[in-house]
């Protein structure tokens, strides 16, 4: 006999297991959390810019006419020359003057780049979250964690302001690999005292479009 | 079958270790740190939550729900996450999961595993079966890092390294990454940390992880994390191999709304936890090329058939007992002998070996109830604790002395004519002990009341003695 | 009101001075106390250790005693909780529809002291008089069994010439946990000291509790420290007057 029957076996004994019932069941589970925001579009993005702050991350705003500009002054601050980009990221997006090369492969590569520069699947206010979406062409999940530096465009309609909101756009793409990202890395592993930036991108900023 | 529970069949019992533990001023401290620390930021954290009772009574439904139809979600987790192009594995016990590993990492003839943290892999204790075969794990988590160098055990589900402070962690880095110059402050530790585990992050071809929940609806895991070496065990790696147990179940993605409610304020004191990892089966294009599933049983449906403590299987390993309860606080985790310490690791140790070792450890309580008040899935630990209790007594593991004072003292306390006679027994028995109106020293099965603490000696009068003297006496 | 006392065993036996206490109190509040001969232990040391066999008997026995009684009251958060949180189950396992009906009918009408007088009797102010400092110890059960919640710091503060001072960590277990306080000595002990050491900080003459249990293994370490602090139950702080303390 299998392990597989063995256990199924197994289990059944100890539940008199029904898998008849299970849908109904289902249902009635008690959900009386709060499954939808209360706040207006406004004060949920300054929700999620407050939440940032205290994580940390710098938080340039901007138009959207405005990205490639603001993303230069960020660059230039930084004494970057340019930044590895997923393939299918806006070019209108990206100023003149600095490299934005296309992910290589080549994790070395990715390791000694300057950075990263991406947009996001949604972010969600109520904890500060960004949520990355890796299908083809976006964003990889290799080019968001080993460049130290990413930066992340995020567009006030992507904002959702509560953890059940944001779960329920992710069940859209729920197969697709998705990476959620709340802060820099950290650890608390060496007496209680928070370090950031373990092995994620050590600094982490977002362009908040206006 | 051979069901393990890391070492847990031979540890020694809980107030063994407990006591060499509760001498030592150091782990003392610094699980007291930690423990303080941890339960304010959660305090905190939870206490903005407006539907905090809300969000623990939908996950403690989820999770009652699927140990009832368990059968049925681990099968549908399995067709959705072969779909998806995973291989999905079942193992009876802990052998079964590491003879499965091993065949796989062999498969690839690799002799390196990067692993993410994983109490389930320390539970079946796959790391030495690794390294028997000629393969090394590389711990990745900081803590895991810290005890794997200091060739130690984890104390904390958590904060497996809070047993140690700065200065020997500085020492084991120094020792084993050969770096004599290393700095003592938290930064220099992180930084070592990070330059070591890179260089394997990016070479190594095959990862091992656990997994936070699998969801059966999708075939998709969760994996919760701070540092970011899940995700790059996760997602750089050609081959990878996720361990969970089948009690890590969650039936739909929504349910993730709860969970990733519960866990971070109650395991880190977070609003949220910096990463979170979702994948499905493999991608074509990025991430690893195999992925496996490692679905393990090792005595979870011996806990599965005890429906008074079944619920022991909600537990989404948040640690919050741990940092509530005021017996870890006196002794870390080693007292408890087990990968799995605290209020859950004395429940769910003993029951994953089907009562048959580990019975010292549903006493290792005082039943104060701190556990189930921070419980995100409410799991009535006190309860279960009694229960077990219970069984223990039934199943014949209680010490003889013990079950004979408690044979003693039930016959006496059924009838008042018994315990008067006794309470005037006892007057008497007490006399040679009571020095100046005080006992300082009782022997026997008493002389631990003594050893610590005074007792007053039992009055001349018992109140049901004074209420019949009251009632022949005319009042006003 | 006609009140039936369920005085515990060990109360009887170890504290006698405690169920004085709570007889003068609601005496003083013109009421009427019974106190059945018959009556021994509500089971929760057997059950609370894995004997539940043993307390099976104790409980119907409990159940015989108190059958008539409107109102039960218990000077023993412990008892209360066990009573509460544990005999429906007893009942269940039982299987003697019986037991659970009586265990229905008792639950309403047992009282732990504090319940009693701030929700039954709607008393906070006893009449009573104790010019000391003294601090609270919450005991396990009345906090999260029980919930008593402020019930015992109002009759309190209710008490002329009393000081309360607020016990740090007061929340934190003392580590009695009945045989607990046996079968894990130096765990007890060292939250014991942990215990210990806030009640000192406070500096009050004092400590009291609505459990005897808690206070027996506290003052057991006040007393082997030499600190001169004494412990009493909450009924024998409510109980004394100008005329003195219950003797």
């Amino acid at each position: 006999m299998s392990a597989k029957q063995d256990i199924i076996d197994r289990i059944r004994n100890a539940t008199g297991g029904s898998s008849i019932t299970s849908e109904i069941e289902y249902e009635s589970i008690n959900r009386h959390y709060r499954q939808a925001g209360v706040l207006d579009p406004a004060d949920r993005i300054e929700l999620f810019a407050d939440r940032l702050a205290d994580y940390g991350s710098p938080v340039y705003r901007c138009a959207e006419s405005e990205i490639a500009p603001t993303v230069a002054g960020i660059l230039t601050e930084r004494a970057k020359t340019g930044l590895l980009v997923p393939r299918d990221l806006p070019r209108i997006w990206l100023p003149e003057g600095f490299y934005f090369f296309r992910e290589s492969p080549d994790y070395r590569e990715l390791d000694s780049s300057e950075g990263v520069l991406t947009d996001c699947a949604l972010a969600i206010a109520s904890t500060g979250t960004i949520v990355l979406r890796h299908a083809p062409g976006e964003v990889s999940r290799a080019l968001s964690l080993i460049p130290d530096y990413h930066l992340c465009i995020v567009f006030p309609t992507q904002i959702v302001e509560t953890v059940p909101e944001g779960i329920r756009q992710m069940s859209s793409f729920a197969t697709l690999p998705i990476t959620t990202i709340s802060g820099p890395s950290a650890t608390s592993d060496i007496e209680m005292t928070r370090i950031k930036g373990v092995h994620g991108p050590r600094t982490l900023e977002v362009i908040l479009v206006t | 079958m051979s069901i393990r529970v890391g070492e847990a069949a031979t540890a020694p019992d809980f107030p063994v270790a407990a006591k060499k533990l509760v001498s030592n001023a150091q782990i003392r401290q610094n699980v007291r740190r930690a423990t303080d620390v941890i339960r304010n930021k959660r305090a905190r954290v939870v206490e903005e939550v407006e539907d905090w009772e809300q969000l623990r009574q939908a996950g403690h439904e989820i999770k009652e729900h699927v140990l009832r139809h368990l059968d049925f979600y681990l099968q549908q987790f399995e067709a959705a996450c072969t779909r998806a192009g995973g291989v999905v594995h079942w193992a009876s016990d802990a052998d079964e999961a590491n003879r499965i590993i091993v065949d796989l990492v062999r498969a690839q003839e690799a002799t390196e595993v990067i692993k993410v943290k994983t109490m389930t892999s320390d539970e079946i204790r796959l790391n030495p079966a690794l390294q028997a075969a000629g393969i090394t794990p590389y711990e990745t988590d900081l803590a895991d890092l810290i005890v794997q160098l200091g060739e130690d055990q984890p104390s904390h589900i958590v904060v497996p390294a809070l047993h140690r402070n700065r200065m020997e962690i500085r020492r084991i880095f120094s020792e084993k990454m050969n770096l004599p110059e290393l700095g003592y402050r938290p930064e220099d530790l992180t930084d070592a940390a990070r330059a070591y585990l890179r260089e394997k992050f990016l070479r190594v071809p095959v990862a091992i992880s656990g997994g936070n929940f699998a969801i059966a609806e999708t075939g998709s895991v969760c994996v919760v994390e701070s540092e970011g070496n899940a995700r790059m065990c996760l997602s750089l790696p050609r081959v990878l191999i996720t361990l969970v147990g089948i009690e890590k179940i969650i039936p739909r993605f929504r349910d993730l709304e709860v969970f990733l409610q519960l866990l971070p304020r109650s395991a880190t004191g977070e609003r949220m936890n910096p990463y979170n990892s979702i994948w499905t089966g493999v991608s074509p294009g990025s991430g690893p090329r195999e992925f496996h599933v490692v679905l393990l049983d090792n005595g979870r449906t011996n806990v599965l058939a005890d429906d008074l403590s079944r619920e022991t299987l909600d537990c989404i390993r948040c640690g919050a007992c741990l940092n509530a309860c005021p017996v870890y606080r006196q002794t870390g985790g080693h007292a408890y002998g087990s990968v799995y310490a605290g209020p859950i690791g004395a429940i769910l140790t003993p029951q994953l070996q089907a009562m048959q070792h580990s019975h010292s450890l549903p006493y290792a309580s005082s039943l104060c109830g701190a556990c189930y008040e921070v419980c995100p899935v409410k799991i009535n630990i006190p309860e279960i604790l009694v229960h077990l209790r219970g069984r223990v007594v039934e199943e014949n593991h209680a010490p003889l002395l013990e079950k004979l004072a408690m044979k003693a003292a039930g016959y006496v306390l059924e009838t008042p004519e018994r315990l008067s006679l006794a309470q005037k027994a006892i007057r008497i028995a007490q006399v040679p002990f009571t020095h100046d109106g005080v006992i300082r020293r009782l022997p026997g099965m008493l002389a631990g009341w003594t050893s610590v603490r005074d007792l007053a000696p039992v009055p001349k009068q018992s109140f049901r003695e004074w209420w019949a003297k009251r009632q022949k006496e005319p009042r006003l | 009101m006609h009140i039936s006392l369920f005085i515990t065993c060990y109360n009887d036996t170890l504290f006698p001075r405690t169920g004085r206490a709570v007889v003068a109190v609601l005496e003083r509040l013109g009421h009427t106390v019974e106190f059945r001969q018959a009556q021994t232990c509500c089971g929760q040391m057997h059950y609370n250790t894995g004997y539940q066999a043993e307390a099976m008997p104790l409980m119907r026995h409990f159940l015989e005693v108190f059958r008539d009684d409107e109102t039960i009251c218990i000077p023993s958060s412990s008892c209360v909780a066990m009573i509460r949180d544990h005999y429906p189950k007893m009942a269940a396992a039982s299987d003697d529809p019986a037991v659970s009906r009586a265990v229905d009918k008792l639950l309403p009408r047992v009282f732990e002291f504090s319940e009693l007088l701030v929700d039954k009797l709607g008393v906070t102010d006893v009449g009573a008089f104790f010019p000391h400092s003294v601090t609270l110890h919450p005991s396990c059960h009345s906090l999260r069994s029980l919930h008593l919640g402020d019930k015992p710091e109002r009759l309190l503060k209710e008490v002329r010439g009393l000081t309360l001072i607020d016990l740090p960590e007061a929340t934190e277990c003392c580590g009695f946990g009945g045989t607990f306080a046996i079968k894990n000595v130096e765990v007890s002990a060292a939250m014991l000291s942990d215990k210990l050491r806030c009640v000192l900080g406070t500096r009050a003459e004092i400590c009291t509790a609505a459990d005897n249990s808690c206070l027996m293994h506290i003052a057991g370490g006040l007393s082997r420290q030499r600190t001169g602090i004494r412990c009493l139950h909450l009924a024998e702080i409510l109980a004394s007057t100008e005329a003195g303390e219950v003797s």
